[in-house]
């Protein structure tokens, strides 16, 4: 029996495997980091088409070119993948990828439970992404399935979609384990907690996040399954049951899911916008704090997403301002990245322009933010097109730019080839203002009245929607250049040398570009 | 110090074997239910051929790393990670448990009174002006039309038929069986591997006695109350916390008759290394946690 194993030990430290094989079987960071930032271009690009979709729809007012089932179906879809198919597993991949070399670790602490978490992810999305073809169409109820749409009005598919959830959730609270693990135990010698850079600490916290809130996602949808086939009624009043319920479990989870979209972004915004002002990160601890401190009133704050359910009025105020404290931290943050930009070298590379609109951008989405938790307010624009603007301007400029940003800052660590600069510039220039165009106006229909969610609106609304959908496409135009960039820096280009930017620092710098199959085997000295 | 090489094995087939046999299991698993009222449906082969390999990845992944242990490769770092990584599984778990809990504490303290007409929301009686509310809920707010009204709840029954009363004898034999699972630890921390034996398999037999005992609780329910999952928002918290539970009670149990195997029929564990137990045992004191909870919240209260 031990000789098996002598022999299996034996192959260690050669290089990768060859072909297929070599991806399905792997049990390195990288490779694993790899698939999970291919996987998510993918979804991005399935999810990116649905947006188009529901965008042509609206271009003019009236029904064009979807019926009004399928235009629901692309709405519920375009969420969930975009949540769960393109945001989520890009920050695991980024995670996968560069967690282990900045603490200094050989790999991820438990390397076959990561190939685990990715493998589930194709499957439990070719699983939603076929509930299209089945009888009675793909789930159309949004991406938050309130019941009772989700329950008793919900095709069939429905079904099948709440399993392919529980396999989302088992995959992220498995990938979640495994990077807190490498985290806590596998620093190398004289990483404390207090030096570790800022991309390893935004995951320790999402990490925990995950951990907390995907397993009541997964108790949401196993009460939903129950109530539809098994006769339970926790969200059936006629049973003593409550549909609100439903969404206090929801946005229980939901909430804390926003921050686990961006927490990892406010991670690479550090490191980026550090390394091209050439100067140290101002604040690095009350960073560290901030995090922490959004990440826990993000426990108590998810009832801001149904003001107008009809709670009581003590949990009204009670989410509001615990809403609005929120401000505090990620004021913080944004303070400390204008401040670490003061009176800096600065050069403006593509990574250093996406994290520039970040900051800009992410902001604009923050403050629309407060508007909304505001009560009587929010009564106003509550499912609204001024919310869909919010959560846009945070989840495109925001979640989305950090991750461009952080595959231009990496992807000469990544595959040892520079991009192309001048195209980089292209892409950012396109993707800015095609998001703006997109989503600002947005913010004026919103507010003017135009609801969330229909294929069709009323007249007043048509200037801005042309001019919505105008602007959606360019940015999803402006995709396929992306797509083309990472193509061409992976077949080649300039050689990257092992610092690639003048002001970067960190242990991913020290090892050559690309980094070596293996890295630390033995840990290095930290100082 | 010196340092030990962190174990990475260079590929495995383990995890996408689970991932596939999982894929398999929950396109059987949602084909099944969607067919639940067509007798003729065969997706129930589909839904256990996906278990089943499943579960023998399971069987030869965790035996796998058993072997890694015994050959020596597993260094005390790769040790740590495993004692991190099972605590933090058991807090996902404990997440999962706190959504029903929350579901019940919710339509306790807001749903129900509500829908009784008491409170700030108690405008929700307009539904049904009949209904008052109580706990636990009897009558269904649409007075049974949906749902089927239950004889009785599985609450305390007062203290003159505390002697019939089953949840007070499983509370018992849950709470000796966290007793009897640490004595076991403790004897194999003193190195004494026949203590560790005895004490480890009345455990499990503790284990076994409790799932008999839910079953036949189960049954009183269903037969002779009339207490079912359709009686409205009592009977679908108290199966589903219960149940929930008692599923991870097989778990745990599973979990800890795996170990007594090994102990007993292959030698492993000694005084030093002995994790995969304590994980176990770890386990099976987290499900004595809820189960304490549950009889606080679900039976008494």
């Amino acid at each position: 029996m031990s000789s098996v194993i002598e022999s299996h030990h034996d192959d260690h430290h050669h290089g990768p495997a060859k072909g297929l094989m070599r991806w399905l079987l792997t049990t390195n960071h990288k490779d694993i980091g790899t698939l999970y930032l291919w996987f998510s271009f993918a979804m991005f690009l399935i999810g990116g088409a649905m947006a188009m979709v529901i965008r042509a729809e609206l271009f003019q007012p009236g029904m064009q070119i979807v019926e009004p089932e399928f235009y629901n179906q692309m709405l519920t879809l375009h969420g969930l993948i975009m949540v769960f198919g393109a945001v989520m597993p890009a920050f695991v991949g980024l995670a996968n990828w560069l967690v282990p070399m900045m603490v200094g670790a050989p790999d991820m602490a438990l390397p076959r439970l990561n190939n685990l978490s990715f493998w589930l992810l194709p499957f439990a999305f070719g699983i939603l992404l076929s509930s299209l073809f089945m009888e009675g169409g793909a789930p159309n109820f949004g991406w938050t399935f309130y019941a009772p749409l989700s329950t008793t009005y919900a095709p069939p598919s429905v079904t099948f979609f709440i399993f392919s959830v529980h396999i989302m959730g088992a995959s992220s609270i498995m990938g979640s384990i495994n990077v807190i693990v490498t985290i806590m135990n596998m620093r190398a010698p004289g990483m404390d907690l207090m030096k570790m850079p800022l991309f390893v600490w935004s995951w320790l916290i999402t990490a925990y996040l995950l951990i907390a809130v995907m397993p009541v996602l997964a108790g949401a949808v196993t009460m939903m399954l129950m109530d539809i086939h098994f006769g339970t009624s926790f969200f059936n009043a006629a049973g003593g049951g409550d549909p609100v319920l439903f969404q206090h479990i929801f946005w229980f989870f939901g909430h804390p899911e926003v921050y686990i979209m961006i927490l990892p972004a406010f991670g690479i915004v550090s490191h980026i916008i550090e390394t091209f002002s050439r100067k140290q990160l101002f604040g690095y601890s009350s960073m560290v704090w901030a995090m922490l401190s959004i990440a826990i009133l993000s426990f108590v704050v998810w009832a801001h997403h149904m003001f107008t359910v009809g709670m009581p009025l003590a949990a009204e105020l009670f989410f509001m301002w615990a809403t609005m404290l929120i401000a505090v931290p990620t004021g913080v943050k944004v303070f400390n990245w204008v401040a670490t930009m003061f009176k800096g070298s600065i050069t403006y590379e593509t990574p250093m322009l996406f994290a520039i609109s970040f900051v800009v951008l992410f902001t604009i989405g923050g403050f629309s933010g407060l508007m909304l938790s505001i009560v009587p307010a929010d009564f106003q624009y509550h499912d609204t097109y001024f919310v869909v603007a919010h959560f846009h301007y945070v989840l495109v400029p925001g979640s989305i730019f950090s991750i461009m940003a952080a595959v231009y800052y990496w992807i000469p660590k990544w595959t040892g080839n520079m991009y192309d600069e001048r195209m980089g510039r292209l892409h950012f220039w396109l993707s800015f203002v095609g998001v703006n165009v997109t989503f600002f106006p947005q913010h004026w229909i919103g507010l003017a009245g135009m609801p969330r969610r229909y294929p069709d609106y009323a007249l007043q609304f048509a200037d801005w929607n042309m001019v919505s959908t105008a602007g959606a496409f360019l940015f999803g135009a402006s995709q396929i250049l992306f797509l083309f960039i990472v193509l061409k820096t992976v077949m080649g280009g300039k050689k990257a040398t092992p610092q690639v930017w003048e002001g970067a620092r960190g242990l991913e710098w020290s090892v050559e570009s690309p980094a070596p199959y293996h890295t630390f085997s033995t840990p290095p000295k930290v100082n | 110090m010196e340092y030990q090489k962190y174990y990475v094995p260079e590929s495995s087939k383990f995890p996408i074997f689970a991932a596939f046999s999982l894929f398999i299991l929950i396109i059987g698993a949602s084909s099944t239910i969607n067919s639940l009222d067509n007798p003729e449906s065969n997706a129930s082969l589909i839904l256990y051929t996906g278990l089943a390999c499943f579960l023998a990845t399971l069987f030869f992944w965790f035996r796998q790393v058993v072997k890694e242990n015994n050959a020596g490769l597993e260094s005390a770092q790769l040790s740590q990670s495993f004692v991190y990584g099972m605590a933090w599984f058991i807090f996902s778990e404990v997440m999962f448990f706190a959504a029903f809990f929350g579901a019940l504490f919710y339509v306790r303290s807001f749903a129900v009174p509500w829908l009784g007409g008491e409170g700030e929301k108690g405008l929700a009686n307009m539904l049904w002006q009949d209904f008052e509310a109580t706990w636990p809920l009897i009558n269904t707010p649409d007075g049974g039309k949906a749902f089927v009204i239950a004889a009785k709840s599985m609450s305390f029954p007062g203290w003159e038929n505390i002697s019939h009363w089953l949840p007070l004898y499983n509370t018992i034999v849950l709470l000796s069986s966290s007793v009897t699972v640490h004595f076991a630890h403790l004897g194999l921390k003193k190195g004494n591997k026949k203590t560790f034996n005895i004490w480890l398999g009345i455990t499990v037999l503790l284990a076994l006695i409790f799932v008999g005992l839910q079953a036949a609780e189960y049954y009183e329910a269903y037969e002779h109350f009339g207490l079912t999952l359709n009686s409205g928002i009592y009977g679908s918290t108290f199966f589903m916390l219960t149940g929930f539970h008692g599923f991870h009670v097989m778990l745990g149990g599973l979990m800890l008759a795996v170990m007594l195997i090994r102990s007993v029929f292959y030698g492993h564990f000694n005084e030093h290394k002995h994790f995969g137990f304590e994980a176990a045992s770890w386990y099976w004191h987290f499900v004595d946690v809820v189960w304490v909870m549950l009889f606080l919240f679900v039976y008494i209260l």
